[in-house]
């Protein structure tokens, strides 16, 4: 167990170095500087604003430059927000992106473990069908079709609840949240009634009901453990969706997360900002299939001791 | 029953199967309608009627017209075109690399396996959306570049099940004979395995169509896909939103659009699985 922990956390480190370095070449053969955007800036200014940021320096050596900032954590300055580093923004913008994900993740393992697991039990009933159906209308609906829908449900037609923001009015947390989680309550539910049925039928469920365990304490404490592997392996690809869902829901919403940064610096070719996140988000990525590996590896008792 | 070929027996199975087969109807008309668009779509995609701007539906615009006066009937029919041929294309580009990626690997073995494999772990772990993003900014928006880099993208896992499917084939006695006589390498891909492996590729990439299309979606709702006056579903349902207030249908007829399709192949794809493959059919 922990020399597969050391082991992918030693093929990790390569992994992002490549990434940030790939990430740095493409940058660099993009057309167009960063400053020959909307209006001409003169000669003088130009030549100035290459001295400040080093941009006259050979390849070869912003790189060299770059990655011993890098490895200190400092992602340089942004590009269309002088005076802040992108390091800063990423600060500033990180915070509202993990309370988002994390609302999300628990909407959508509340909702989908619940009705998966229930679907199981009462296997083609009401009860599996219904929250089946549902769990396909959340897979086939994008999330950029379904914010604007319940902000045109729940916040223009009803008036229950702020179209936008995040923190300023109550309840303005509630749709995007919901919105970015829907997709994954479905895929979790899914999930968890597939892997339910499989673990179901096994022997060591049978014996645990016949020295007379409540129906409850089989369900909770034998099946849903190995039933569940499959959620668990599934939140770290989840977390990846989970940042793309956040440029979506970020944008509809306008909220000040690390998404619309990322999508912002985007279209507005901020390259330091893009070169930043984008190694940023990399490093968050392999962190968490990570994790959700090694929590699938010692939730199966088969690799625990292996 | 005469003739009890995996083909003929999935497609009977496929026959009884009502949401497949629905789903698979779907599919076919929007094809068509799509291949048709130029001549069945009642006004260009770019024709505005300027005295109209944005209107309800009506006799004269079925589904209404949008900000700047342009049938949305029409519109969602000639995005149907850029929708669905974004993803049969780039399908195809991850099948093309995917297939060939994990034939090799799987054939070949040992070594050379467990690099192309590992390869393609650490693939996986990568924040591909980003990079879809980079390219799309730093090249610029251009449609053979989002094919291209969509399909790059996608390839992974049918990659991991072309290999999975080949490494069972690798000791069966017709590989085994064909090895005997002296069968190239190349032939043996396309001769031997490659029709033995038809029916996993046929499922995987029926559901590979819809993810595509969700991504491409993605990235014109972000403004980086398709560009105007071109227009994909993507774009018109992220134009849908902008002006989603005032015209409510503008985001709602492209949007149920877009999800009867993605239901089509959806349950097209979970069909011919169930029915190539009865073993896994619950998942």
């Amino acid at each position: 167990m922990l020399t597969i922990f050391f082991k992918r956390i030693l093929l990790a480190i390569p992994v992002l170095f490549a990434v940030a370095s790939i990430t740095f070449f493409l940058i660099k053969i993009a057309p167009g500087g960063p400053f020959d955007a909307d209006r001409a800036v003169s000669p003088q200014v130009l030549k100035n604003l290459n001295e400040t940021y080093n941009l006259d320096a050979s390849n070869w050596e912003q790189y060299v430059d770059y990655m011993s900032g890098l490895i200190q954590g400092d992602l340089g300055p942004s590009f269309r927000f002088p005076g802040r580093s992108v390091t800063e923004m990423i600060a500033t913008g990180l915070p509202v992106t993990f309370e988002l994900a994390f609302y999300a993740i628990l909407i959508a393992l509340l909702m989908g473990v619940f009705s998966g697991v229930l679907a199981a039990l009462k296997r083609n009933t009401f009860l599996d069908f219904i929250p089946m159906a549902i769990a396909m209308i959340g897979i086939c609906v994008p999330t950029f079709l379904m914010g604007p829908l319940l902000v045109l449900i729940f916040g223009i037609n009803l008036e229950l609840l702020p179209v936008s923001g995040w923190g300023q009015l109550s309840g303005d947390k509630l749709l995007p949240s919901i919105t970015l989680g829907f997709a994954y309550a479905a895929y979790i539910a899914r999930l968890s009634r597939g892997g339910m049925l499989e673990v179901l039928n096994q022997d060591f469920i049978r014996t645990a009901r016949a020295k007379g365990l409540t129906e409850r304490m089989v369900v909770i404490k034998h099946a849903m453990q190995g039933g569940l592997i499959p959620v668990v392996s599934f939140l770290g690809p989840a977390i990846a969706g989970l940042l793309a869902g956040s440029f979506v829901v970020e944008t509809i919403f306008q909220i000040p997360g690390l998404g619309r940064f990322y999508v912002e610096a985007a279209f507005n070719r901020d390259y330091t900002m893009i070169l930043g996140t984008t190694i940023f988000f990399s490093a968050m990525i392999v962190f968490f299939n990570l994790l959700s590996d090694l929590a699938a590896l010692w939730l199966n008792p088969r690799s625990r001791d292996a | 029953m005469k003739n009890n070929s995996l083909w003929s027996d999935a497609l009977y199975r496929l026959s009884r199967n009502r949401a497949a087969m629905l789903g698979g109807f779907v599919l076919i008309m929007l094809i068509i309608c799509a291949a048709l668009a130029p001549w069945i779509a009642p006004y260009s995609y770019s024709f505005q009627d300027l005295n109209l701007g944005a209107s309800p539906p009506s006799s004269e615009h079925l589904l209404g017209t949008d900000i700047l006066g342009r049938d949305l009937l029409s519109r969602i029919l000639y995005g149907a075109r850029i929708s669905l041929l974004v993803g049969f294309v780039a399908t195809g580009v991850a099948l093309v690399i995917g297939v060939s990626w994990g034939i090799v690997a799987g054939y070949i073995g040992g070594r050379v396996d467990s690099i192309m494999m590992r390869i393609v772990d650490v693939l996986y772990g990568l924040p591909f959306i980003i990079f879809i993003i980079l390219l799309m900014v730093i090249f610029g928006r251009n449609l053979w570049l989002l094919f291209g880099a969509i399909g790059a993208v996608e390839w992974l896992t049918m990659a991991r099940i072309v290999r999975g499917q080949v490494m069972g084939l690798k000791n069966q006695e017709f590989v085994l004979a064909a090895q005997a006589m002296g069968v190239s390498n190349l032939s043996m891909f396309r001769r031997h395995l490659l029709p033995n492996i038809l029916g996993p590729i046929a499922v995987y990439a029926t559901l590979t169509i819809p993810q595509v299309m969700l991504l491409e979606g993605f990235l014109s709702f972000l403004g980086l896909g398709i560009q105007p006056p071109m227009s994909s579903w993507g774009t018109l349902i992220k134009d849908g939103v902008e002006s989603m207030e005032e015209y409510s249908w503008l985001l709602i007829y492209p949007g149920i659009t877009f999800t009867i399709t993605l239901f089509a192949l959806n349950f097209f794809g979970d069909g011919l699985r169930d029915a190539l493959d009865p073993k896994t059919s619950d998942n």
